[in-house]
């Protein structure tokens, strides 16, 4: 037994990771800059590998824990791709703005 | 026991020949195309003889030292099943068998070695045309279907082959498809084989109903055993099946295909629409025959439909200039002889005349394609003549089959043809007009035949441009042979053909206690045979100016039957154009397009008009999509949090339906 458990208890963990998790949405839900939607996106996923990490503490189950390498690995992955589509993007339309890449309406 | 005799080979060596040609031949050299073709019937025919061999020869006189087991005596008819029922429901069973007896025996013979001329012939008549290999598969697909026809054991099998007749007939028909006349014709033998199928579709089905089975035998002996069996519903489904064999025998009233199937190439015409395809309903007939001897009324029906159809088609040959449509209503007019046979309960009459009508109506189609080839594709006789010094080989055969279907003595026909006249004669008081019937349409048919013969070999070339050349000696040699079978085909006597078929088709009587009627019957045949060439030879040979002169006289009964009795002009009036107008307007604006349209249109609008609506939805717009998944969530998120704190105060929610908690 840790210090760390005894002295904060999960409940803290869990309000962050929510807290964390609902910056993210806002974030991509308000901001207009390609690259921040994006970020905001890792927030997300952080949040909830926060989660993750903390039930798996609680409850000494190393499952969560492996659960947050995968995590990391897609989110490594969608990092590459997303800037690079993001890349592509620019050199086309000029632009970062979500706004005006509007063209998955048919 | 017998040993197994390999029927099945006998079909199958032309479908093998079928596949090979159909799928390979384009990129085959034309003689192995050639020779893929001709092997499929030279097998199929020398399994039939030696078949043929093992039926007649008795047993001590086959001498085989071999370890090979020969039957002892080959006691037809001998059946070959496939082990495999191919229907077996409850109440029906249906093999897949093949039955050879004596009828068979003799129609594959036919078949198979008529076939094989023909094959032969067709190498050199189709030698320049693209085609060739399609023409070969084609044909050996006949041959196929010929077979499996003749040899089926029960009714279905014998369907498939018909049908596959009918199918192979359509083919070759509209062989030359690019020619829309051909094509059309191809059509309008298919459209009206339609019919006859029809009729011959009630007949199985009636015979199932009321017999059981389908297997020939197997009726056969139910029959027998039931003296009392009602005659009113064999009636019905002899009726039926006569509706088939007179679709697939070009009689009254469905004969117009015929005369148009001539459009395909010239040898065709000779094997399937003279030799074997359209003698199919004469054979459906004398297999079928121990359901016609117990319905009087449906034998006495055959009788006058071939009767009919016999004087009717010889007199609208009188008045065709085409080569090959004077021989094709010649065909409609033996074939109507081959009915008539039958009607009066002389089958193996019928299929005798059968056989010689094979050899020489095919040698007639032969040598005629022979003509036709010479003249680089000419059919019309009003420009032929001459013929006689540059093309001997064909003049000759050609000769001897127009003294054959005239009815000269001892040439085949004579017999058969006499042979039908005398059973037609001994029937009874309504026989005799038959009989005179008969008489005039051999006078009909010696008339026209010489009458061909004079404008096509005699009198002045018509043609001066033309330089006829004989045919090469793939076309003469079958030729050749057809003409001596011609000659010999008959010899062997109605006596010993008769009793040969007898375990088959029943005996008829062929000799009377009345002292020489039969001599005098022959002898008023042969003279009026004889007739028929002086009328002939003074009108188309010394005074041909005469016939043009008598259709001035009398034009309207010229035109009449230059324009064959307008039977196509009614069926088209009567028939053709109102269920053109069926199909156009009632069923095509009526039922399709208002009826079915509309309810297509119904559906369409309904799922059309929610997606118009809908499809607001998706803006392209990512911050829109994200806010729906947003929303979406936090629904989702409310709808199990808001039990959980309702149920944290004593309050109990059960959400019910499609998520099951």
């Amino acid at each position: 037994m840790s210090s760390l458990q005894q002295d904060v208890p999960l409940n803290w963990y869990l309000l962050l990771s929510a807290l964390l998790f609902a910056l993210g949405v806002v974030g991509f839900l308000i901001k207009r800059n390609l690259i921040t939607v994006f970020m905001s996106i890792e927030l997300m996923l952080n949040a909830v590998n926060l989660s993750f990490v903390a039930f798996a503490y609680q409850w000494h189950e190393v499952k969560g824990q492996i659960f947050v390498f995968f995590v990391m690995v897609v989110a490594a992955a969608e990092a590459a791709v997303g800037l690079a589509i993001i890349i592509a993007v620019f050199r086309v339309r000029a632009t970062l703005a979500v706004d005006r890449i509007d063209l998955m309406k048919l | 026991m017998n040993t197994p005799l390999h029927l099945w080979l006998i079909p199958l060596l032309p479908f093998a020949g079928f596949l090979l040609n159909g799928i390979l031949g384009a990129r085959l050299p034309r003689w192995l195309v050639s020779v893929i073709g001709l092997l499929a019937p030279l097998g199929a025919f020398a399994v039939v003889v030696w078949n043929g061999i093992l039926a007649f020869e008795p047993a001590e006189r086959l001498i085989w030292n071999g370890p090979g087991q020969l039957p002892k005596v080959l006691a037809l008819p001998f059946a070959e099943t496939c082990p495999q029922a191919w229907i077996a429901i409850s109440g029906l069973h249906v093999d897949f068998s093949l039955v050879l007896d004596q009828l068979s025996l003799v129609m594959l013979l036919v078949v198979t070695g008529v076939g094989f001329l023909i094959h032969v012939y067709s190498v050199g008549y189709m030698h320049d045309d693209p085609g060739y290999a399609r023409y070969f598969s084609y044909l050996n697909l006949f041959l196929f279907f010929m077979t499996t026809l003749v040899l089926a054991g029960n009714v279905l099998v014998m369907f498939i082959g018909w049908e596959g007749v009918g199918l192979a007939s359509y083919l070759l028909i509209g062989f030359w498809f690019q020619k829309e006349t051909a094509a059309a014709a191809g059509k309008k033998a298919f459209i009206v084989n339609r019919i006859g199928d029809f009729g011959f579709l009630i007949g199985i089905f009636l015979l199932l109903a009321n017999f059981g089975t389908l297997t020939f035998s197997e009726i056969s002996a139910t029959l027998t055993a039931n003296p009392a069996f009602t005659t009113g519903i064999l009636t019905v489904i002899c009726l039926c099946l006569l509706l088939g064999a007179a679709g697939k025998s070009a009689q009254l009233p469905l004969y117009v295909w015929l005369p148009d199937a001539m459009e395909g190439p010239t040898p065709v015409s000779a094997l399937i629409h003279a030799a074997t395809m359209v003698t199919a309903g004469v054979y459906l007939i004398a297999r079928t025959h121990f359901l016609f001897d117990r319905a009087p009324i449906a034998l006495a029906t055959v009788a006058i439909v071939g009767a009919a159809t016999a004087i009717f088609a010889a007199t609208i040959g009188l008045a065709q200039n085409d080569i090959k449509r004077v021989l094709a209503y010649s065909t409609i007019s033996q074939l109507g002889y081959m009915f008539l046979a039958c009607g009066v309960a002389a089958y193996s009459a019928a299929i005798f005349h059968l056989v010689t009508h094979a050899f020489f109506k095919a040698l007639l189609f032969l040598a005629a394609g022979s003509v036709i080839h010479a003249l680089g594709g000419e059919q019309d006789m009003r420009k032929m003549g001459g013929l006689r010094r540059k093309l001997p080989v064909t003049f000759w055969t050609m000769t001897i089959a127009v003294f054959t279907i005239s009815g000269f003595p001892p040439l085949a026909a004579f017999f058969s043809k006499d042979a039908i006249l005398y059973a037609a004669f001994v029937s009874g008081t309504g026989g005799k007009i038959l009989w005179l019937v008969g008489l005039v349409t051999a006078l009909l048919t010696a008339l026209y035949m010489f009458r061909l013969w004079y404008m096509t070999f005699f009198g002045e070339t018509r043609t001066p441009d033309a330089h006829p050349h004989e045919s090469p000696w793939s076309m003469r040699v079958p030729l050749v042979i057809l003409a001596a079978l011609s000659i010999c085909g008959g010899w062997i006597g109605i006596e010993r053909f008769n009793s040969y078929l007898a375990p088959s088709v029943g005996l008829h009587p062929v000799s009377s206690n009345i002292p020489h009627l039969e001599l005098i019957l022959t002898v008023v045949a042969v003279l009026v045979a004889l007739e028929g060439l002086l009328i002939a030879d003074k009108y188309y040979r010394r005074k041909p100016q005469r016939p043009a002169q008598l259709a001035a006289a009398l034009p309207n009964g010229y035109k009449l039957l230059a324009d064959k009795y307008y039977i196509d002009e009614i069926y088209n009036a009567v028939l053709v154009k109102p269920i053109f107008a069926l199909s156009r307007y009632v069923l095509g604006w009526v039922v399709d397009g208002a009826i079915l349209g509309g309810i297509t249109w119904l559906l369409a609008g309904i799922t059309n008009l929610p997606g118009m609506i809908l499809q607001r939805w998706q803006s392209g717009n990512l911050r829109s999509y994200a806010a729906w998944l947003a929303a979406a969530a936090a629904l989702l998120l409310l709808f199990v949090l808001v039990p959980w704190f309702l149920g944290a105060n004593g309050i109990n929610v059960h959400w019910s339906g499609v998520i099951g908690r």
